[in-house]
């Protein structure tokens, strides 16, 4: 389980304790934490599962794919320097005490 | 009837199922839930005799194997053909019917094409073009809902957006009837299917040609791929023939789904009109609920255990996507139609590597029409019965009067 902290837009903050191996995007969906559509599931094609990486974080990342990144350009709220879809970040130990915040849309 | 063709009863493993229930059957067409429940109650795994083939109905071995591709492949077709054993009845899809690493190409081509990005270009029209027609029906009160909305809404949108050649459009609703026909068993609807298909294929073969195809349009960038070497030039035609396959019949079918949804439950058509906002979801929820895809086939390529039983290599796996997205182990009350339903998840696009790569469009026109529905029409009610439509893959009607008033 690693700690995972979700800002929504109105500023509210949700800690959840995810699931080593799952994708940000399950951690959020299966938490109750709105926010997050996914309308394809996971499966790379919709870019409704945007989130804002806290800067402090962006680094530690595995960096964005070239299939994100083409995604990323279709988000629904506005593509930032730090912007990545919950879907291809995996869970994992590292990510102690990440936060990220979630747009005002999706879709 | 004899699919001689497909009778390897021998490899049978001991312990499954065997059921006599016919998915491809009018009367399971008319009401496939009583049966879909009995697939599910019978085991993980079943065996439906009448067609020599395994079924998976319950959610998580739907799900398992769409997210196995490697070992249920699509290239030996997703219909009950085997490609291996007969010729298919036409060039195989370089994309449904395709396995890594020849899918991998022809999908990034098509997921670039359709992309998020390429969406929010076409929005604005989309929009514009789901209120004019709800304002026409508004003012002719009673209508057919399926010609008049469901089929009308898409053919005033997708061809143009695919860039077709206004003559012959007449044959993209057949066409595509027959490609979803055809995956099914040799049945009447199938072999009628084919029988009749020489004009349709003769119409579709011509208008994937680059020539043919407006600049700007889904065709035309499929095309301009070819010049940058990511596909050959003879590849890029059969490429936009997934797009006339796919891409219209389904979203009327699934347009279709959701304005029947909101006819019959008139709590769910209340709520939309409070919050149009929720018209994404209520189409969503609606392709969960109707599943207008109903079925996919895979062919294993090893001996593979799959929910505590071994399926031989080289047998047909029948997905049923329907009934999955209705399994109660999965879903909490699934027999209800709720739009604001966190429907991630459900298979009624597939899942993993072949989920359906024109899934945005399919959103974008029910978006679009779901909201111009909830902004202008104050009540729609069923002004008659309506009637099925039969097909081998698609869940759907072939009439749905109603009558609208404004709101
Ligand atoms: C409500 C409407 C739709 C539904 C329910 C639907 C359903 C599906 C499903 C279940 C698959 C997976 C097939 C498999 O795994 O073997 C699929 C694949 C596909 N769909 Fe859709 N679809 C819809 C609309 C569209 C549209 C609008 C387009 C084109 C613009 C499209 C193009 C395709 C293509 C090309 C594939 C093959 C993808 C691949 O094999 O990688 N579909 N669709
Ligand atoms: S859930 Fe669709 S791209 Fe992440």
């Amino acid at each position: 389980m690693t700690t995972i902290t979700f800002i929504h837009h109105d500023n509210r903050s949700q800690s959840v304790e995810a699931a080593d191996g799952d994708s940000l995007m399950l951690a959020a969906l299966t938490h109750g934490v709105d926010g997050i559509t996914a309308e394809c599931g996971g499966n790379a094609v919709c870019a409704t599962c945007h989130v804002y990486v806290d800067e402090a974080w962006t680094a530690k990342l595995d960096p964005v794919s070239d299939d994100e990144d083409a995604l990323l350009d279709g988000t629904a709220a506005e593509r930032l320097p730090n912007s990545r879809l919950s879907c291809q970040i995996k869970v994992q130990p590292a990510l102690a005490g990440l936060v990220v915040r979630i747009p005002d849309k999706q879709s | 009837m004899n699919p001689t063709n497909h009778s390897q009863n021998s490899g049978v493993a001991p312990g499954i199922p065997h059921l006599a229930i016919d998915p491809f059957s009018y009367d399971f067409f008319d009401d496939p839930y009583p049966a879909h429940q009995e697939m599910r109650e019978a085991g993980p795994v079943v065996y439906l005799d009448q067609w020599n083939v395994y079924g998976v109905a319950r959610y998580a071995e739907v799900y398992a194997v769409f997210n196995d591709p490697q070992t249920f492949c699509s290239s030996r077709g997703v219909g009950l053909s085997d490609f291996a054993k007969e010729k298919p009845w036409r060039p195989p899809s370089l994309i449904l019917e395709a396995d890594p690493p020849a899918h991998t190409r022809t999908r990034a081509v098509l997921s670039k094409v359709l992309s998020p990005a390429v969406m929010k270009r076409l929005r604005d029209g989309f929009m514009v073009a789901a209120e004019a027609k709800i304002d026409e029906l508004l003012a002719r009160g009673s209508f057919d809902a399926i010609p008049h909305l469901a089929e009308a809404y898409p053919l005033s949108v997708f061809p143009d957006a695919l860039g077709l050649q206004a003559a012959g459009r007449e044959h993209l609703i057949p066409y595509a009837s027959l490609v979803f026909n055809a995956f099914g068993p040799p049945n009447e609807l199938r072999q009628q299917a084919i029988e009749r298909s020489a004009p349709h294929q003769a119409y579709v073969t011509a208008q994937c040609q680059r020539d043919n195809l407006t600049p700007g349009g889904f065709g035309a960038c499929i095309h301009a791929f070819s010049d940058t070497g990511e596909i050959t030039p003879a590849e890029a035609p059969l490429l936009v023939r997934s797009l006339l396959s796919a891409g219209l019949d389904t979203t009327v079918y699934g347009i279709g789904a959701a304005v029947y949804c909101l006819a019959r439950f008139p709590d769910q058509w209340a709520r939309l009109r409070d919050d149009p906002s929720l018209a994404r979801n209520a189409f969503e929820e609606a392709v969960r609920f109707e599943s207008p895809v109903q079925t996919f086939f895979r062919t294993t390529t090893v001996d593979v255990e799959l929910g505590g039983v071994v399926i031989p290599e080289g047998e047909k796996v029948l997905m049923f996507l329907g009934a999955a997205n209705r399994d109660p182990r999965r879903w909490e009350q699934p027999d209800s139609y709720d739009i604001t339903r966190k429907v991630s998840g459900h298979v009624g696009f597939g899942s993993g590597i072949h989920m359906c790569v024109g899934q945005l469009v399919a959103r974008l026109e029910g978006e679009a029409v779901l909201t111009a529905l909830a902004r202008k029409v104050g009540a729609i009610t069923m002004s008659g019965e309506p009637t099925r439509r039969y097909n081998n893959t698609l869940r759907g009607l072939e009439s749905l009067p109603v009558t609208f008033t404004p709101a």
